[in-house]
């Protein structure tokens, strides 16, 4: 039963690792923009399928770099159509324009490719496991893990010593002043969308190679997401980190003893937590959106 | 700073206005049909267009499409044109898949009903049927109370009951495999029917099941079950899911190498499944509802060019559920001569297709008091690739439907048919 | 006779004929059925987002609850409409309470958040109580019965038509109610909240309490319209208390104009019409009901009502 129990903890954090960049993502587009993007599940089959149509000409890795760039551009491009009139608006828009959004991506994305499951191919040598003992560590795992560390390690780097990263960081504390120290908040905003959703086009990539693709592909990515941030705290990055991680323990584990609960268990721990300490486990007080 | 919402150039009021007018009149026009020829025979189907099912319900439809093109070129039914309306259902909504029954028996008159993949919203679709009196074929939707514990004298099923399926694979499992069996079952009523049938089978020829999980519908990471599954150390890890999750689990499993510790099979296998899987993935001991590769069957060729003018790819089982669903609907009517239901209902008692639209090789009929179709199971290996692009499987096995061994007997399956007076 | 008067009298004369003029233009009377259904639902929820500034983005959860408690009700214990009809509507509006207790003190997106939070919990309890909810496959193998009045039988098991007017008379009692409710004190004090929450404050009305009690009002009246729509279909299942359809409440409400008492019932019967419609003849009716939200949200915030009745200013 340990045994059981520990190779549930651990796979629970490579799954919760593949949340955490789903939510990072999202996180920091809710934090400068407050806009809540339920239209991320779309972008993360938007990142799928575009990786599946490049394959052929870029080959499995230049998917990789291109896809969620690709991804990020069309981020872009719909944060200055749609969302920027919705500053400073009711919060009710943002939601409705990015469920309506949802919409339009998971049937766009099946007009252009076809409602049945393609086959990916990643590289054969990734998708073997690696020791007969620990079988569920297989290549493609590793190479998750990997490339999230290097995605997440890479954005608290832009974040912490580059100037886009000074500037978002301080606009999610007060996105007046810095507007009134000259930064265009504008550009600001798009390119923090367009970083977010980049995110999200990463995570489908990755997907893509562990999930049937198909249109839906997003559906259920995209609440599990949500609960990482509010589990570990709005505005507090560190903490979406740490909730995306912590929601795929307590999933992993449950499915040992209560499978039928995996899902609803992340719910009730996000209602424990809002009930409890509202801000999160890691964020600061007052932050709320 | 510049004004961030855009000017209007023209009045926003009268913008709305005239679109709201337009707008009306290009919604209300078309519902205004204007009084149709009464010759017209129509089929509805209401099948999930949207959805995890999308592929699924659309290959359907397309296969009922061929049907009734053909019906029409051969004069008919009943000497009047046949026309197929098709609405989407959606995968998962029952009030929508029963809102558009009723709005093809209500509004558009239907003299027949078709639907649904999804087991459940088949069963709610069967009881508008049922309420209203028509005629109903259930293409492609597996819960075993469609021809179970719910039958009705309307209601007819083209694909397999579990209890089929469990029987036709279980002898190819035991012989190939050996006698430990692991289970991996959706935790639904198809899920928990296909397992105990399976069991059952299994028993007879002496295997065993040593463990199994019951893993939720739409589960995407199937890890944990695959640890367990890896720990009970069976010969075989049985595959019980359908449709996405079968690919999430099995492209999981080579993942983990099972496939090089243990066996891996199932019961339920699709060809769109085996397409969406990456080759490696492609392995395992299953049984196919139909297929397209068969040697030495009549008409197949026929059916197959069909497929492949409107899509540009070969029929799945899928295409030839639909196909079978409206072949049946009229040639039910040509025998007896009538479009009431009840005579036709009546008609389709052990009605066997014609080889033209069976497309195999045994005997395809509808046995009677239970309206089911008892047809060829073919059992056999997952191919990676084969001598066409979209031959993936390896028919090893055929099957006979037919055989008591393989379908249960009338009683077995539950089904105690009320007929109107 | 007021503008608003007038206006109450023709709608009611609109539903009251509506399964008559409705086939003229291609409809049918289930579809009559469902915008009654859909509009009640959805003025609910307007009763707590119009009204009370408060956005939920879980009501189906309550809906769907109710939905379920009837079904149930029907299935496992044969009871009749009615009853069957209050144990829906006793059990989801007990969950409100206490749910609403537990989050009357959040607002704006937390508030959202918490509410999808708490429908997805009930959403997975349904999908995955096999044994009671009949999991994914939902409740079914039940039917509604007649409702026996003593004096004389309504079929509303068999005649569209019969179940239509049932539903109209629920529906009127509710609509009537919600009225009264808006135009008492209490509802003032709602819009109040509404208007300026800190003001309110100041005067010296109990935010919280009355936040509670206009979540519990709303969905008591949402839970209503939820064991409708199990009545309609004969069926239920746990699609029925998804944030999709939380989603699509919202967007009815805003459609029609959150700001009146009847701009929900027109957005609704906007929506479901033209989702019925779109989905008849186009495989990608979802990207135009995407389309349709995006349209909504940037060009017409306040809704048809909003549109007609005011100017060109935002």
């Amino acid at each position: 039963m340990t045994q059981l129990i520990l190779f549930n903890v651990f796979n629970g954090l490579i799954v919760g690792a593949f949340y955490a960049l789903m939510a990072l993502g999202l996180s920091l587009i809710l934090n400068l923009s407050g806009v809540i993007n339920f239209a991320h599940g779309g972008f993360l089959a938007l990142g799928a399928y575009f990786a599946y149509a490049l394959i052929p000409y870029v080959g499995f890795w230049g998917a990789l770099v291109l896809s969620p760039i690709l991804t990020g551009v069309v981020g872009l491009v719909v944060e200055r159509l749609l969302i920027r009139p919705l500053y400073g608006r009711d919060p009710l828009y943002g939601l409705l324009l990015t469920f309506g959004l949802a919409y339009m991506l998971e049937d766009g994305v099946k007009y252009v490719w076809g409602p049945q499951s393609l086959p990916f191919e990643a590289p054969t040598w990734l998708m073997s496991s690696l020791s007969n003992d620990y079988f569920f560590l297989t290549g493609y795992r590793l190479f998750m893990i990997l490339i999230v560390v290097v995605a997440v390690a890479g954005l608290f780097g832009v974040l912490g010593y580059t100037r886009l990263g000074m500037r978002i960081r301080a606009g999610t504390r007060d996105l007046e002043t810095v507007s009134t120290l000259g930064v265009n908040t504008r550009l600001l905003r798009s390119l923090n969308f367009g970083l977010g959703v980049y995110f999200a086009g990463l995570a489908g990539v990755l997907a893509a190679g562990q999930l049937g693709l198909e249109p839906t592909i997003g559906d259920g990515l995209i609440m599990p997401s949500f609960v990482a941030i509010i589990v570990g705290g709005l505005g507090s990055l560190v903490g979406t980190l740490f909730g995306g991680l912590l929601i795929g323990v307590v999933s992993g584990l449950t499915t040992v003893f209560w499978p039928a609960a995996s899902e609803a268990v992340i719910y009730v721990m996000m209602g424990l937590v809002l009930l409890l300490r509202p801000r999160g486990l890691l964020g600061e007080e007052g932050r709320i959106v | 700073m510049p004004n961030e919402t855009l000017a209007p150039v023209v009045d926003r009021r009268t913008f709305v206005k005239t679109a709201l007018a337009v707008g009306a009149a290009t919604v209300a026009s078309p519902y205004i049909i204007p009084a149709r020829a009464a010759d017209v025979v129509k089929l509805g189907m209401a099948n999930p267009l949207t959805g995890t099912y999308a592929a699924f319900g659309k290959n359907e439809s397309i296969g009922c499409q061929l049907a009734v093109e053909e019906i029409n070129a051969k004069g008919g039914i009943l000497g009047r044109q046949a026309q197929l309306i098709i609405e989407d259902s959606t995968s998962g909504d029952a009030g929508t898949a029963v809102q558009k029954s009723r709005k093809l028996i209500d509004s558009d008159h239907v003299n027949f009903l078709l639907g649904n993949v999804n087991s459940a919203l088949a069963l709610a679709m069967a009881g508008v049927s049922n309420e209203k009196g028509v005629l109903h074929i259930d293409p492609g939707g597996h819960t075993d109370a469609v021809t179970g514990k719910s039958c009705h004298w309307n209601v007819f099923r083209v694909c397999n009951t579990t209890a089929m399926e469990a029987n036709a694979v279980a002898s190819a499992l035991v012989k190939s495999y050996g006698k430990k069996f692991y289970y991996i079952t959706p935790d639904y009523a198809y899920g928990h029917t296909v397992e105990a049938g399976l069991i059952t089978a299994i028993k007879k020829l002496g295997g065993e099941r040593i463990g199994g999980d019951l893993a939720p519908l739409g589960t995407v990471d199937f890890s944990s079950y695959l640890i367990k599954a890896q720990a009970a150390k069976p010969d075989v890890i049985l595959f019980l899911v359908a449709g996405n999750d079968l690919i999430n689990a099995l492209k999981q499993a080579v993942q983990f190498g099972l496939d090089k510790k243990f066996h891996l099979a199932g019961a339920l296998m699709e060809l769109e499944v085996l397409e969406g899987l990456p080759t490696e993935a492609r392995i395992g001991t299953w049984l196919l509802e139909w297929y397209w590769n068969q040697p030495n069957v009549p008409h197949l060729d026929a059916f197959v060019a069909g497929i492949k003018k409107k899509t540009g790819r070969v029929p799945t089982a899928r295409h030839w559920f639909g196909y079978v669903g409206g072949w049946t609907c009229a040639l039910g009517a040509e025998k007896a001569k009538s479009l009431k239901a009840l005579d036709i209902a009546k008609a389709l008692q052990d009605f066997a297709l014609p080889p033209e639209v069976a497309l195999g090789p045994n005997k395809a009929y509808y046995r009677a008091n239970q309206n089911q179709l008892l047809d060829t199971i073919y059992v056999g290996l997952a191919k990676a690739k084969g001598s066409a692009p979209d031959d993936l499987f390896d028919v090893k096995t055929l099957v006979n439907g037919a055989d008591v061994a393989i379908s249960g007997t009338l009683e077995e399956s539950g089904c105690k048919m009320t007929w109107p007076t | 006779m007021t503008r608003a008067r007038a206006l109450d009298i023709a709608v009611i004369a609109a539903l009251a004929t509506m399964p008559y003029w409705m086939a003229a233009i291609g409809g049918y009377t289930e579809l009559a059925s469902r915008i009654v259904v859909m509009g009640l639902a959805a003025m609910s929820l307007n009763f707590l987002l119009g009204y009370t500034g408060i956005l939920s983005f879980g009501h189906a959860a309550y809906f769907g609850l109710g939905g379920y408690g009837a079904a149930m009700a029907i299935k496992y214990f044969g009871w009749g409409t009615l009853p069957a009809m209050a144990l829906g509507i006793v059990v989801a509006t007990l969950a409100a309470a206490v749910i609403g207790a537990l989050i009357a003190r959040r607002r704006g997106v937390y508030f959202a958040m918490v509410t999808i939070a708490f429908g997805q919990v009930f959403y997975f309890i349904a999908l995955r109580w096999n044994q009671v909810t009949g999991g994914d496959d939902g409740l079914t193998g039940w039917r509604r019965v007649p409702i026996d009045f003593g004096f004389a039988k309504l079929k509303i098991e068999q005649n569209d038509k019969a179940f239509y007017y049932f539903a109209l008379v629920v529906f009127i009692i509710c609509v009537a109610a919600m009225a009264r409710l808006i135009a008492s004190p209490l509802g003032r004090s709602l819009i109040a909240i509404r208007e300026n929450e800190r003001r309110a404050r100041f005067l010296g009305l109990a935010i919280d309490s009355r936040v509670w009690l206009s979540f519990v009002i709303s969905c008591f009246f949402v839970s209503v319209a939820g064991t409708l729509y199990a009545l309609l279909n004969n069926f239920i299942d746990p699609r029925a208390l998804h944030y999709n359809l939380s989603g699509n409440l919202v967007i009815m409400a805003v459609m029609g104009g959150m700001r009146s008492f009847w701009g929900p019932l027109f957005g609704a019967a906007i929506f479901v019409a033209l989702q019925d419609y779109l989905s008849s003849h186009t495989d990608n009716w979802m990207f135009l009901i995407g389309l349709v939200f995006v349209l909504v949200v940037r060009f017409f915030p306040r809704g048809l009502v909003g549109v007609l009745s005011r100017g060109s200013a935002a």
